[in-house]
């Protein structure tokens, strides 16, 4: 791949789930940063991805029904809807005209971490991902409000029974730590005071909605980030996502997942804020991300290992296959990235945490399943001394490192197993 | 906090070490500790750590019987005196737990009362990742992504068969900032009968100095999953499966036999790996199924009889494994249930419970207080042992290292080792 191709590969990798061989061949023609724009221009619907059909879903009900019996039969329902909540979820990204919508949608997911372990009703978890794929490009004070009053957040942070006198500080607590501001940047003053804030918070029973209630509300004077007055909630993350200190903490979290990871201190942070600017605009960092040099940098093209979703979406986008295998929610599961089941509320780690010999093992599980199930024909038609260079360009990877090579040209004659080797190389594993 | 000791001792690894490398922890804490270590275990213990997930019943599993406090909060729960088997202080195992009662009749079995941590937390997944982390820290729900065990494996060595968790995943407990447990299924796993495959991928899994950090960690990890392969189908190939059936790569694990079920077929599979002298110092097993809010009595008594018939056997073939004598088996749950049955003849989540640690070189008998029925927190018993003592003991006497590689040094090894 020449070095055109290859910095667009790596920019479809990062903001997508790769390129075919078409779409690279189209937006190396175009250029990379008119292929950064195109990305970019969220405003139109993806048709395709709006056609998978959403799985039926039950809404959330104020009670489980009486009985072991009916409760069994309920909670099984409810597992079953997750798994296709999961399928539905991980098609879109197999079909999406532009990866760059569901590639921040899980971004954001990851960011403000919510668990269908706690939720219990995926109905609640597909409801908070159509508002991670509505705002996520948009102001982070937008996404940050929003979240917030999400009926899945609501539960799974314990803000949704809040009251003055009680209040519960989880969500408080999480919303300095991981949503805005991170470690250091806040005081235990601070979790008190703001909790205080979001007394009244409540999740309507009957609605399964967002409600506040005045009556729970703790109206009184409190000190927050070190402003004083009569706040409430709304306030709280006003004025915490325009800290400098959340700026910083926004867009290292943006550059850790799209380029390698950085601290907030890291001087690239303190030359992509200004692009984030005074409106919190996540579409403007997400431009000045991709086209800043060091994201094209040796660095940037090895400091990220994928995503077990984006090894999963980026294999079944290569070989065109539907996200429709029922094996896919327990690959998932040993590779460690459940869709709407992260480990715990700081979302899932990166690079290492992907790695073990029980995710090698998985992988190539998934890799030799697939490719079974794979029409290999691009493959077969190159002669067997090209297939290595073919299997490069499915899969977006730039070349091959030359032990990877060698090892592949053993299997030049043999397709299958050709593919195989090269999802589980490396190369493909890195993203 | 064990956050900021993970931190310092990736940053120690980081510098002293290439990518594949590793520290080996050279404390100078051996002074401290040898003096007080077990005569048999020396530090240089295999540790069998059995996680029972779902939440265990703590006060049915060692039963303060006697006490009246208990049978009235516990109702037709409760197991009456002459139902428990006594192990004296008022308290008797469950009756299911016959071969444990003989381990604690030979000494071998060490019962740590109250364990817990503060602010006990009644979510299942919190709560086992405060268990599986050992950092207690704050009321957040993100703990630092290490286990303590994987904390332990960053500061001693990254040898893929190491430790190995039995199952497809490795639990947090054992990952690592820089390493991680290897993972052996108890059931079918096996590379792809393709054997251009096997040696494509055996050339592909070398590092090479010029690959990238992140490159050479997959190669290397690729490289774990194939010695990890080979090391335990050669230790099987040359054992016989056990008589009662065990757990074979090429079938599934030995389902629901009076063995102890499935974790019997773990267990056997670590029996079969240690008589292979696999250099492995930590093995993890689980059993699933103890979250028993409704018609207890008949899950626990299922359960706690496939566990004690899993761990009888296990530890009664210890005479005949190498480093059997070193071998020390831990169990412990997420929390314990509230002390008053509810309306469904179940228990809801609770917080303090016993964890038990077993094996020729425990010694046997109580520690750490039985926590009181009578002064109850919210309706939950208040720990009276940090959990973070448990894994100080276990560090510094099981694996021979300064427990403060893995947990915060205000905790102090016990005397059950």
């Amino acid at each position: 791949m020449d070095e055109a191709a290859a910095a667009i590969a790596h920019l479809y990798r990062r903001a997508g789930f790769g390129a075919g061989p078409a779409e690279l061949d189209a937006a190396t023609a175009r250029g990379y940063e008119a292929t950064v724009d195109h990305l970019l221009d969220l405003d139109v619907a993806d048709t395709a991805a709006d056609a998978v059909a959403v799985p039926p879903l039950t809404q959330p009900e104020p009670r489980l029904p009486v009985g072991a019996a009916a409760r069994k039969s309920r909670l099984d329902t409810l597992r079953r809807e997750g798994n296709a909540l999961v399928a539905w979820w991980l098609q879109r990204m197999v079909v999406a005209t532009n990866p760059l919508r569901e590639k921040l949608t899980l971004f954001w997911h990851g960011h403000f971490a919510t668990s269908l372990t706690k939720v219990g009703y995926p109905s609640l978890m597909y409801k908070q991902n159509q508002l991670l794929r509505a705002l996520g490009p948009g102001s982070f004070e937008d996404l940050a409000q929003g979240v917030a009053k999400d009926p899945a957040m609501l539960l799974w942070l314990d803000a949704a029974f809040d009251k003055k006198g009680q209040p519960n500080e989880n969500f408080a607590r999480e919303l300095f730590e991981l949503f805005t501001l991170g470690l250091g940047n806040y005081t235990e003053t601070d979790v008190k005071e703001a909790a205080r804030c979001f007394t009244g918070w409540a999740l309507d029973r009957q609605t399964g909605m967002f409600t506040f209630q005045p009556g729970f509300h703790d109206g009184g004077t409190k000190t927050v980030l070190g402003t004083t007055g009569s706040f409430g909630g709304e306030d709280v993350i006003h004025r915490a996502v325009h800290q400098p200190a959340s700026n910083r903490f926004v867009v290292a979290k943006v550059w850790s997942h799209f380029a390698w990871p950085v601290t907030p201190d890291d001087p690239i942070v303190g030359a992509l804020v200004g692009f984030y600017g005074a409106d919190l605009n996540v579409r403007n960092l997400m431009r000045a991300v991709f086209l800043h040099p060091e994201f094209q940098s040796p660095q940037a093209r090895t400091g990220l290992v994928k995503q077990p979703v984006e090894y999963i979406v980026g294999a079944l986008r290569a070989l065109h296959l539907p996200a429709s295998d029922s094996t896919l929610p327990g690959i998932l599961t040993d590779l460690g990235q459940l869709p709407f089941s992260p480990p715990n509320v700081g979302g899932w780690p990166q690079n290492g945490y992907w790695l073990s010999t029980a995710s090698s093992y998985a992988r190539l599980r998934f890799a030799a399943s697939a490719v079974q199930r794979a029409n290999l024909t691009a493959l077969d038609h190159a002669a067997p001394a090209d297939r290595p260079d073919a299997a490069a360009r499915l899969l977006s990877v730039a070349g091959w490192s030359p032990s990877t090579a060698s090892a592949l040209a053993t299997l030049a004659g043999d397709s299958r197993s050709l593919m195989i080797l090269a999802l589980v190389s490396p190369e493909y594993v890195l993203n | 906090m064990a956050r900021r000791l993970t931190r310092r001792q990736f940053l120690a690894g980081a510098a002293g070490a290439g990518v594949a490398g590793y520290v080996v922890a050279t404390h100078p804490w051996d002074a401290v500790f040898s003096g007080a270590s077990s005569a048999s275990l020396d530090g240089n213990g295999k540790l069998v750590v059995v996680t029972l997930y779902g939440g265990n019943d703590g006060l049915n599993t060692v039963v303060p019987a006697a006490d009246g406090r208990y049978q009235s909060a516990r109702g037709s729960l409760a197991y009456h005196p002459d139902q428990v088997l006594g192990v004296g202080d008022g308290l008797g195992l469950n009756p299911n737990l016959k071969a444990l009662k003989g381990v604690w009749d030979r000494r071998q079995l060490a019962i740590v009362r109250g364990v817990g941590y503060p602010n006990p937390n009644r979510s299942h997944f919190r709560s086992m990742d405060i268990w599986q982390s050992g950092d207690p820290g704050g009321t957040s729900l993100s703990g630092p992504p290490t286990g303590w065990l994987g904390r332990w494996q960053d500061a001693t060595g990254a040898d893929a068969l190491r430790s190995l968790a039995v199952g497809a995943t490795v639990p947090r407990l054992l990952a690592g900032e820089k390493t991680s447990a290897s993972a052996v299924p108890a059931g079918r796993a096996t590379f792809p009968d393709n054997r251009g495959l096997l040696a494509a991928y055996t050339a592909m899994s070398r590092v090479s100095s010029a690959d990238a950090p992140w490159a050479a960690r997959v190669a290397q990890t690729n490289a774990g999953f194939l010695s990890v392969q080979h090391a335990v189908h050669d230790a099987l190939a040359h054992q016989p499966s056990s008589d009662s059936g065990g757990t074979n790569l090429e079938g599934a694990p030995a389902g629901s036999t009076a063995s102890g079920g499935q974790l019997g077929g773990q267990l056997d599979l670590v029996t079969r790996l240690m008589k292979a002298r696999l250099p492995t110092r930590v093995y993890a097993v689980s059993l699933g199924g103890f979250d028993t809010h409704t018609s207890e009595r008949d899950t626990h008594d299922r359960l706690l009889g496939q566990l004690d018939a899993a761990l009888g056997r296990f530890l009664g073939s210890l005479h005949e494994v190498p480093d059997g004598q070193r071998t020390v088996v831990f169990m412990y749950s997420e929390f314990g249930r509230r002390v008053a049955a509810n309306a469904s003849a179940g228990t809801d989540h609770g917080t303090a419970a016993p964890v038990l640690v077993a094996g020729p070189g425990v010694k046997g008998g109580f520690y750490g207080d039985q926590p009181s029925l009578s002064d109850l927190d919210d309706g939950d018993l208040r720990f009276t042992t940090d959990l973070r003592a448990v894994y100080a003991t276990l560090l510094a006497h099981v694996l021979g290292v300064d427990p403060t590689v893995a947990v915060d040094r205000r905790f102090r090894p016990m005397a059950f080792l």
